[in-house]
């Protein structure tokens, strides 16, 4: 079901967590919140799911005004970013609680908990307790208790963020499988560009409360709206006062029209990628993303003198 | 090591010095006459109605300050209102004043000739001090912090999520409280309602005030001792603080034996 946010703010106190947002979600999207925290992406996913109130603006569930509607109404599932688990209940209990909340018969719900298992790889922990699970476990279980009510939406606040860097790494392509299976509206909450450009197939940008951007994940690198986009969904290197994408400068070895001279101070090899570290003439320093093939062809030393030539239209912001 | 083992002699003297050795001699002063002469004396009708007075007390006072134990732990750290410090420091009131103050103060209210409402509720036939509903709201007094300060540690630590995540899934707030808050606060709960009993078994000055300890009428189990005590009967004294020593360790005992291991420490 498409969600739509209409003109939402919200303050705790004097903070601004949200400014007027907008913002239009499509039915069976997988989209990403991305932004720094304190920028107010779980304040907008928690306005969406009813767990906050918003001091004005609307928000839309499949067209019908769900602003005034409690949590329980509004057919979300919910994940947190600490799994929420219900310690004491086993993890057959906690993917059948929203269930046994509505009265579903005993068959029905052995059934659906059965399947919800497999589907999140956690058939035979049935009768473990959380507290017998890893990190990863728990947030799957808890992605099965809330897939379990067949939620309209599916909302993630920061799911993976508790996990360690190869659970994390798993959990997201998992995820994005896991999405084309029950193609159910789906927005997660990151502050992980990395993750957000993966996972998702919109990303909102969210900063100081306001949306900086909604776009493809293509689209903010290549065509970032302003500085903090483009500093926030990638890295950005300094030529000649214009931003550009380290990237996107090339090094050669002789003058030509429209290079600068530059000396390189520091090679550091990253594995296939190489970070070239160098000097303006003018004293300032900028950095360049190559490759191994390019220093060694090149055969690029410390203390070399080289020339940097623009290989794409630097961001006008 | 030696270090070690003088923090153990230290712990283990002061506590032998402070609790078991009185407590032992209370134990072998009990018996001095016999098994047979422990047991008679306890078992007097004055002795007898003592302990069912005490047995009331505690089946009233523990149940209700339980009730409102829970429902004030919540109020003070889940909601967000004026007066909520307040509230959470006048909790502590009964661990600050003096039994005996409050056995006065419940006087000044509710006393049949000078009290505030007291005259009043004479009027109607409602008789509050020197007897049961009195004695009863002492007990309630002076027990009352201890379900909450047990509860309320707890539910901070446990946070909102679990009952967060309950709501999304549809419970509505009775619901969450009886499937998710309360299972997870439940040895905060039942080691308030321990220490609950255990207070409202000893409680002593603030009754002593407002019972008028009436022999074979408004004498609890504690009055029950004083009173022979005072009577130079030193074994229907001791022989009564051994029964109440005895509660007061079943009372633990059964704690520890419906913990769950990983919840024992």
């Amino acid at each position: 079901m498409s969600i739509v946010v209409e003109s939402v703010s919200k303050r705790f106190g004097d903070f601004v967590a949200l400014n007027d947002v907008s913002l239009n979600v499509r039915d069976g999207s997988l989209t990403a919140l991305l932004g720094p925290s304190g920028g107010g992406k779980s304040t907008l996913l928690r306005v969406i799911a009813g767990l906050e109130q918003p001091d004005s603006g609307r928000v839309l569930i499949a067209g019908e005004d769900a602003t005034a509607k409690p949590p329980q109404r509004r057919d979300v599932g919910f994940v947190f970013q600490h799994y929420a688990a219900f310690k004491h209940m086993t993890v057959a209990k906690n993917v059948a609680f929203g269930l046994s909340i509505r009265k579903r018969g005993k068959e029905e719900i052995e059934a659906r908990v059965d399947e919800l298992l497999k589907l999140v790889h956690l058939d035979g922990f049935a009768h473990r307790y959380p507290s017998q699970l890893s990190g990863g476990q728990r947030q799957r279980m808890a992605l099965a208790r809330a897939l379990a009510v067949q939620p309209r939406v599916l909302l993630l606040d920061e799911p993976f963020g508790a996990l360690d860097a190869t659970v994390r790494k798993e959990l997201r392509a998992w995820l994005r499988r896991l999405h084309d299976e029950v193609q159910v509206t789906t927005v997660f909450v990151t502050h992980d560009q990395e993750e957000a450009m993966e996972v998702a197939e919109q990303i909102v940008v969210l900063n100081h409360g306001d949306i900086e951007q909604v776009g493809t994940p293509r689209d903010l690198y290549e065509k970032p709206s302003n500085e903090f986009v483009m500093r926030f969904v990638g890295p950005v290197s300094e030529l000649s006062g214009r931003w550009i994408r380290p990237h996107d400068v090339g090094i050669l070895v002789e003058p030509t029209d429209g290079t600068s001279e530059a000396q390189i101070d520091r090679i550091v090899h990253l594995g296939f990628e190489v970070r070239v570290e160098l000097s303006l003439g003018d004293g300032d320093s900028t950095w360049v993303q190559t490759t191994r093939t390019m220093v060694e062809e090149l055969e690029l030393a410390e203390g070399q003198i080289v020339w940097l030539r623009l290989e794409a239209e630097p961001v006008s912001v | 090591m030696k270090s070690k083992y003088a923090l153990r002699f230290l712990a283990l003297g002061y506590l032998g010095l402070l609790l078991g050795i009185p407590v032992a001699l209370v134990f072998i002063n009990a018996f001095q006459d016999g098994i047979g002469a422990a047991w008679d004396a306890v078992t007097t009708p004055e002795a007898q109605h003592a302990f069912w007075l005490t047995f009331i007390m505690v089946v009233v006072a523990v149940p209700l300050n339980t009730l409102f134990g829970v429902l004030c732990a919540l109020a003070v750290v889940r909601q967000r209102f004026r007066g909520r410090a307040l509230l959470n420091a006048m909790v502590d009131l009964p661990f600050a004043v003096s039994p005996v103050v409050v056995g006065l103060a419940l006087l000044l209210v509710y006393g049949r000739r000078d009290g505030w409402i007291g005259p009043w509720l004479s009027e109607h036939g409602v008789q509050i001090i020197f007897s049961m509903p009195g004695m009863i709201l002492a007990t309630m007094f002076v027990s009352l912090p201890f379900v909450v300060r047990e509860v309320i540690p707890v539910l901070r630590e446990i946070g909102t999520d679990q009952e967060q995540a309950a709501a999304t899934l549809g419970a509505n707030g009775l619901q969450t409280f009886f499937r998710v808050t309360l299972p997870a606060i439940r040895w905060g709960v039942a080691y308030g309602v321990v220490l609950t009993t255990a207070r409202a078994l000893g409680e002593f000055g603030a009754v002593s005030v407002v019972s008028g300890k009436l022999s074979g009428g408004t004498e609890t189990a504690t009055l029950f001792v004083e009173n022979r005590f005072q009577r130079f009967d030193e074994t229907g004294a001791y022989a009564a603080s051994v029964v109440l020593a005895l509660l007061a360790f079943a009372t633990l005992l059964a704690m520890n034996l419906i913990k769950p291991k990983e919840a024992r420490g």
